[in-house]
């Protein structure tokens, strides 16, 4: 083989090499990934009937902890879930009928205003809506 | 002529004039303040102070609580028959209790306040003792000031919960005070090691018990021995409620002990360790159980079990660390390894109810999302593995090809001769 | 097969004059002497644009200009896209390579003089792309949403805000409102994909088609028998694509090991966090306006500042005019060390803004 013929096929299939070592990436990063879409203004949190009424179920909403309560007049509510204490986790009590934060105390009715307790101010309400099947929570407009 | 109209003028004139002098004394009605503000020293104080006391702001002055005649200048005058003066120590709390044991009194001014406080004066410590003719014995005073009373409310009151240790320190950390009483004087200086004080004093949370959170405000006294882990339970309800429900509420009920104090302290509530279980160093259950006995095999488990769990956890943390620093996005595993730290925390609460079967089922539970959290880290390893391994990937063409570009331009640059 | 593609060129040529363009192109020369190295920028500049172009585009599939949901897309893009950690990893490492190659090239142009007429226009031009770069840079860099970025950018208009009579009124059109919002994201990201782009698009194939037309620019008195003429294609841009893969290599590797990070995510309640500053190419602005003199006579040290500013670019942007001895193929010291003046400027007042960022 000549050596023009050599180089130009080492250039031509470097150069192939190359450009597929960019275009993988490129296409790969095309097709949607499994998760279909950026978490969270909004999120479904739960399906329809999951919940009997006064229960409660936490998720995840970002990067923080949420919970939706059904009341027991059968009402879906949202919730952040984080204390506005000291930052714990609250938890829904079905007997009491309120929220309730087990590190010291702290309670909150269910429009998630202060009842007793050292919590300085309510917990962040979130906006429910039902579409279908889903219950989606997202942030208050 | 001129004479006329100077007299018209004067005559004009007084009317307005003696008005002004008229409400200029009444301004001037308080002839104690102004008459003290020009003395020295401790004669001085009530005036200056009482510039900011809550009771001036009621419209209260001098001589509603020390008689007198407020609108003469003379001494003698003003001291009149309804003079009160000092009062004496042994007679301050019924001084204050005139005015605030009086409900309709005091509804003129705030009807929210409450009128036991004499009442419940007389139950305290500081009550009986007086009664008994110690004036050492702390009365209102000494609490709240005595001039430049502050309402509780206000940041700069001696009775607003920062400033109650120092307030109650005054006299209970004065050794030569206190020393013909048979109670300690380190009662501020503990606190002041506590969890609670560095909540109070450094985090600035109000909710943070003070003195008298646990020993009462008005009625303040000790509380007995039985009832200490009823005023822990006031704000740590979930360890109270796991305690009583344990073989130790009964045992040391039995055995006199008080509840939490036991193990954490009165004063100098330190933040618990994991060290106080177990049988090791620090630990607080050898402090009655025997080698040989149930109970010690059992803090044993339990402090190996919390051991391992959170070895997995830091393990797990350690992962996700290593992922981040080599740029893996791993914020959603974070957040579940918070799950994790929560479980940990409930397991740390569980303790409390010395049930072996409780803690292992959090146990278990946390060791489940420590299992899912690490098979994330391990993902998340591996992209980074990955991605080294792309890179060399990439840069070994990229290579080749710039050595084909260097073959290709020295060909060029032959075939042209310059 | 030879056929097909003589075929494809006929009809192509009969239109689009690609013979005529293959002429003009065999016959571009580069002229090689002992500063050429130089002439590599430029090249390199419109190589790393076109980078930006397609990571670019390639992050607006992904990426969500709301207050509510653009720092959550660049997590999504970091964690969930495949390979778009890499992505966006090349988008914000070559837009800072890119603006200190604009930088690079631009000095090495005022050294070179190449701005003495006829190629004043080019100058004109590259001010102008210097421009409209920095301004890729300031509203692409809000864009994540982050504690940083906001920060930064609420700094940055409040210096815009300053100056007198327009100020408040560029202020409130910049940011979209009397504060950095989410009307702000909306509009830098106008700005970031579409006004800036076609700008871009205008004076950039402006300085390239003058390029084409003018040749490159020799060094002033540069006797004839140390230059020697090489032809651009296909010695030149061999030489360029070299160099474009030594970049790409290097890009590579700082996305690697140097993934460019998430961050906090912007809270528009939070108070400034201490050592706050704007991207390293506004630092030595951001450190004059720090280490000016609060008044300087009867006047604001900071609007002395901003006007100096104002007044230096101007002088920068009219130096083909100013500049009368390179004009007349003429060395001029004089111009040559006010550009080192400039450019030590620069240097030293950024590396305060790093050494010393407590000033």
């Amino acid at each position: 083989m000549k050596r023009r013929t050599f180089t130009n096929l080492f250039l031509g299939g470097s150069l192939a090499g190359t450009i597929g070592s960019f275009l993988y990436p490129v296409i790969r990063y095309l097709l949607p990934p499994k998760q279909s879409e950026a978490g969270v203004a909004s999120i479904t949190a739960a399906k329809s009937g999951e919940l009997a009424p006064n229960t409660s179920k936490i998720f995840k909403f970002g990067s923080t902890p949420g919970i939706l309560v059904n009341t027991p007049e059968g009402e879906l509510r949202a919730f952040v879930a984080i204390c506005t204490h000291l930052t714990c986790t609250v938890v829904y009590e079905s007997d009491s009928e309120s929220l309730f934060c087990p590190c010291h105390n702290g309670r909150f009715d269910l429009s998630g205003n202060v009842i007793s307790g050292p919590p300085p101010a309510p917990l962040e309400a979130l906006e429910v809506k039902i579409v279908g099947e889903d219950i989606i929570v997202s942030k208050k407009s | 002529m001129k004479k006329i109209y100077i007299e018209r003028i004067l005559s004009g004139l007084f009317i307005p004039l003696s008005l002004v002098f008229f409400l200029q004394s009444k301004a001037l009605a308080d002839e104690c303040i102004n008459c003290h503000r020009e003395l020295d020293d401790e004669l001085k104080v009530p005036a200056e102070a009482f510039q900011m006391d809550v009771h001036q702001k009621f419209g209260l002055n001098c001589t509603t609580c020390h008689g007198g005649n407020a609108e003469e200048g003379d001494i003698d005058v003003a001291k009149d028959k309804s003079f009160k003066g000092v009062p004496l120590r042994k007679d301050i709390p019924e001084f204050c209790g005139s005015c605030h044991s009086n409900s309709l009194y005091m509804r003129k001014f705030n009807p929210n306040l409450r009128f036991d406080q004499l009442e419940l004066y007389w139950t305290s410590q500081h009550g009986q003792l007086l009664k008994t003719g110690d004036t050492k014995a702390a009365v209102c005073t000494d609490c709240h000031g005595i001039h430049g009373i502050l309402e509780p409310s206000h940041p700069k009151s001696w009775v607003f919960p920062w400033n109650v240790p120092a307030t109650c320190g005054h006299c209970h950390s004065n050794k030569e005070y206190m020393k013909d009483y048979s109670i300690s004087v380190s009662q501020t200086e503990d606190y002041k090691q506590s969890v609670h004080a560095k909540a109070l004093l450094e985090k600035k949370d109000l909710s943070a018990p003070v003195c008298n959170d646990c020993h009462g405000n008005h009625g303040a006294a000790p509380p007995e021995v039985t009832s200490i882990g009823f005023v822990c339970r006031q704000c740590h309800p979930s360890a109270g409620e796991l305690f009583s429900e344990s073989p130790h509420k009964a045992a040391y009920d039995e055995l006199g002990i008080s509840e939490c104090e036991a193990c954490h302290g009165n004063h100098k509530i330190l933040p618990p360790s994991d060290e106080m279980l177990g049988t090791g160093e620090g630990a607080v259950c050898i402090e009655c159980h025997d080698p040989e006995s149930e109970a010690y095999k059992i803090a044993t488990t339990i402090k190996d079990e919390l051991d391992d769990f959170k070895s997995k956890m830091l393990n797990a943390e350690n992962k996700l660390e290593r992922a981040d620093k080599q740029g893996v996005e791993v914020s959603d595993a974070k957040f579940r390894l918070q799950e994790a730290h929560t479980a940990l925390i409930q397991v740390r609460n569980l303790t409390h109810s010395f049930s072996l079967d409780k803690i292992e089922e959090k146990i278990k539970e946390g060791t489940n999302i420590i299992a899912e959290v690490s098979e994330a880290g391990d993902s998340a390893l591996r992209e980074a593995t990955f991605r080294k391994r792309g890179l060399i990937i990439a840069t070994f063409f990229i290579f080749l090809l710039a050595i084909a570009l260097l073959f290709k331009i020295k060909q060029i640059e032959k075939k042209i001769p310059q | 097969m030879r056929n097909l593609t003589q075929k494809i060129f006929v009809y192509l040529d009969s239109r689009l004059m690609l013979s005529k363009i293959g002429e003009f192109a065999q016959k571009k020369k580069v002229p090689e002497h002992k500063h050429s190295f130089w002439y590599y920028f430029g090249g390199i500049c419109l190589f790393l644009f076109i980078i930006q172009v397609i990571t670019g585009i390639l992050l607006l599939l992904y990426y969500k200009p709301t207050m509510d949901s653009a720092y959550e897309s660049i997590q999504f893009i970091m964690s969930q896209v495949k390979f778009g950690w890499l992505i966006r990893s090349v988008h914000s490492w070559t837009a800072n390579i890119l603006i200190g190659a604009i930088f690079i090239h631009m000095f090495s142009a005022f050294f070179i003089k190449a701005y003495r007429p006829p190629r004043d226009l080019t100058w004109i031009t590259g001010f102008f792309l210097l421009l409209i770069f920095m301004a890729f840079g300031f509203s692409g860099y809000l864009l994540p949403w982050n504690e940083l970025s906001f920060f930064a950018t609420r700094v940055g208009t409040d210096i815009a805000g300053t100056l007198p009579l327009i100020g408040k009124t560029l202020k409130t059109f910049i940011l979209g409102g009397p504060d950095v919002s989410g009307a702000t994201i909306t509009r830098f990201f106008w700005l970031h994909i579409a006004i800036l782009p076609f700008f871009t698009l205008v004076f950039l194939g402006l300085h390239i088609l003058l390029v084409q037309i003018l040749g490159m620019s020799k060094p002033i008195g540069l006797s004839e028998a140390k230059v020697r003429e090489v032809p651009f294609f296909p010695n030149f841009i061999l030489k360029d694509a070299l160099g474009w893969m030594l970049i790409l290599t290097l890009v590579g590797i700082l996305c690697v090991f140097f993934p460019w990070e998430l961050g906090k995510k912007a809270d528009i309640f939070a108070t400034t966090p201490l050592g706050i500053k704007p991207e390293w190419y506004f630092t030595f602005m951001f450190t004059t306006l720090k280490l000016v003199p609060a008044h300087f006579l009867f006047v604001e040290g900071e609007m002395l500042a901003i006007f100096g500013f104002l007044i230096g670019g101007l002088i920068w942007l009219l130096v083909p005019y100013l500049d009368r001895k390179a004009g007349m193929e003429k060395k001029s010291p004089g111009f040559s060390l006010l550009g080192l003046i400039v450019l030590l400027y620069i240097i030293i007042m950024t590396a305060l803004t790093y050494l010393y960022p407590n000033l």
